[in-house]
């Protein structure tokens, strides 16, 4: 029963990996590039929450709606800063490392300069509810925190499948020329990819805020970080692999801590890397951004 | 005569000049590291422990830098032999994974000192020490350029396949250039700690190997000359922006961007080195 806990709280922190490497998978899998900035976007996510808490008094729909739409502006206006124009000129695939890690440096900087380098509280959003299922419990933070990425994921799922903007975004991942000649607008498409992408890492944020009643500045790096690790281990730019690797390695970090030793989580999850790279360096579930059959 | 505080920088920028090496090296050949880092931690750790804890006799400070490198080196080679199979972003990723490893087993690993670090170092480096170390390794590198070890470098850098049809042995040549990256930055991670004195896992985190691979991103890596230039702009450019106060990091971060747009070959490189 223990270790079906643990697990309940391993899919909890999971959830919130998988939506930053959901992120990540999008953007790769559209622009084949790295956003090194996507884990301080995620951090600008729980920062804009919390000012919408503080000055607003909204709730905590409304704190994850707040962040969801700051980070979707924020995300834009990185591709148009950082992206578009190194692209334009044909930087290759290291000059956007370059400047995204340029902004994440600006992110970081700006947020300490506002809040502090140390840790902000962040003001408990519900009743503290025990939910009993059998000898399980789970706390009405913990459902919220589930229900909303589960639901997040699902309507990713549908956006991707189902809607016409979803296949434009297929289409451009398959082959961004042919996509052109077919009358997609790539660069809107793009657009588009950064505001679901970076939507998504800033209610990650937003749902770590409430898990961990704790934000920081510099929170925003452990997730570059983790979320590049999901994506591979999931298989790069492919959404469903980011889902599944970032669940998992939840579990695995909440299994360290119970049964070695906290200090071990990291080395866990980049154990767990090395080991997908070296027996199936495509990533658990290959294929880009394809959805279904 | 340098004031201490100016000692102080060129020791640090000594030490990331090479750190720098450490990058272009297998940058040179196409291999991208962002866990660099990692490998300066065991350099730091092993060169500190020779020269500070063994009672029983001191090993001198030039062996244990070597020993350092040497052992970051070994590592670099373990490390790169299942690594040179991967490529381009997976290599990126899987590299920044091994820094990370690094530093989370220096932190679990207790008899240096795990989390709370190893203090008590002691101080010998001096900025001859680096500037020899420094002036050392330019001239190796720039010769290394003609010779037929660097030249392989060049040509699995510009085209694998043809490399290979040429009679290259890749993975030799790969395992060669990684492992001579790892040892540089053993050896700066040597002359780090006899300098900063203390050393925790915290001071060789991701942080550290991105501003390592920003060396030499920036400055170029066409040439040596490159990577010391990428190092003496990010180094000293903080040391000019101090009247910014709180926001010389913004700066530097808005410079990033504009040279990532303008220059995304690096300050020195060939106008058709810019997109590999």
């Amino acid at each position: 029963m223990i270790l079906l806990q643990q697990i309940i709280n391993g899919v909890m922190l999971g959830s919130t990996y998988a939506l930053v490497a959901i992120g990540y998978s999008l953007i790769f899998g559209v622009l084949r590039l790295l956003h090194f900035a996507h884990g301080e976007v995620f951090m600008v996510g729980a920062f804009i929450a919390l000012c919408s808490v503080w000055y607003l008094h909204v709730g905590p729909v409304l704190a994850v709606v707040s962040a969801a739409v700051g980070c979707a502006a924020l995300g834009v206006i990185i591709e148009f800063v950082a992206f578009r124009p190194v692209r334009r000129r044909s930087g290759g695939m290291l000059a956007p490392i370059v400047s995204s890690l340029g902004v994440g440096l600006l992110l970081q900087e700006v947020a300490t300069n506002i809040f502090g380098a140390d840790q902000t509280r962040f003001p408990p959003q519900f009743e503290a509810t025990l939910y009993h299922f059998g000898s399980l419990f789970v706390t009405s933070t913990q459902l919220f925190i589930l229900g909303t990425s589960f639901g997040l994921m699902l309507l990713v799922h549908l956006f991707i499948t189902r809607t016409k903007y979803g296949l434009a975004m297929r289409a451009v991942a398959e082959n961004v020329d042919v996509a052109g000649l077919l009358g997609i607008n790539s660069n809107a498409v793009v657009v588009l990819t950064f505001a679901v992408a970076s939507a998504l890492g800033g209610i990650a944020g937003v749902l770590v805020g409430f898990a961990f009643s704790a934000i920081s500045p510099f929170m925003g790096i452990s997730m570059t970080i983790k979320g590049l690790v999901v994506m591979l281990i999931g298989g790069l730019g492919n959404v469903y692999g980011a889902m599944i690797g970032g669940l998992v390695l939840g579990i695995a970090e909440v299994l360290t801590v119970g049964y070695l030793a906290s200090s071990y989580r990291d080395a866990f999850s980049f154990a767990l890397l090395i080991l997908v790279l070296l027996v199936r360096p495509q990533g658990l579930f290959s294929g880009g951004l394809r959805a279904g059959h | 005569m340098l004031s201490s505080y100016q000692e102080s920088i060129a020791i640090f920028l000594g030490v990331n000049v090479l750190m720098a090496f450490s990058v272009y090296v297998p940058t040179s050949a196409g291999l991208i590291s962002l866990g660099q880092a990692g490998f300066m931690a065991i350099g730091a750790y092993t060169s500190a422990y020779l020269t500070s804890r063994f009672t029983s006799f001191d090993v001198p400070f030039g062996l244990a830098l070597f020993l350092g490198g040497a052992a970051a080196g070994i590592v670099g080679v373990l490390v790169a032999a299942p690594a040179v199979r991967i490529k381009g972003i997976y290599l990126i990723i899987a590299t920044l994974g091994f820094g990370e490893i690094v530093r989370v087993l220096f932190v679990n690993f207790e008899p240096l000192g795990g989390a709370s670090g190893l203090a008590g170092i002691k101080p010998l480096t001096t900025l001859s020490w680096v500037v020899a170390t420094c002036i050392l390794f330019f001239a190796f590198l720039w010769r290394l350029r003609s010779t037929p070890l660097g030249r392989a470098f060049v040509a699995i850098h510009e085209d694998e396949t043809a490399a290979e049809a040429m009679g290259i042995n890749l993975f030799r040549t790969k395992l060669m250039a990684f492992g001579g990256g790892a040892f540089i930055a053993g050896i700066a991670g040597g002359l780090y700690a006899h300098f900063a004195l203390f050393i925790d896992p915290s001071q060789f985190g991701f942080s550290k190997s991105a501003e390592a691979f920003l060396f030499v991103i920036l400055g170029g890596s066409v040439n040596p000359l490159g990577p010391v230039a990428g190092a003496i702009v990010v180094t000293l450019l903080p040391e000019f922006l101090r009247f910014l106060q709180d926001w010389r990091m913004s700066f530097f971060a808005v410079l990033l961007i504009a040279c990532a747009v303008w220059r995304p070959g690096g300050l020195i490189s060939y106008r058709r080195a810019a997109h590999p």
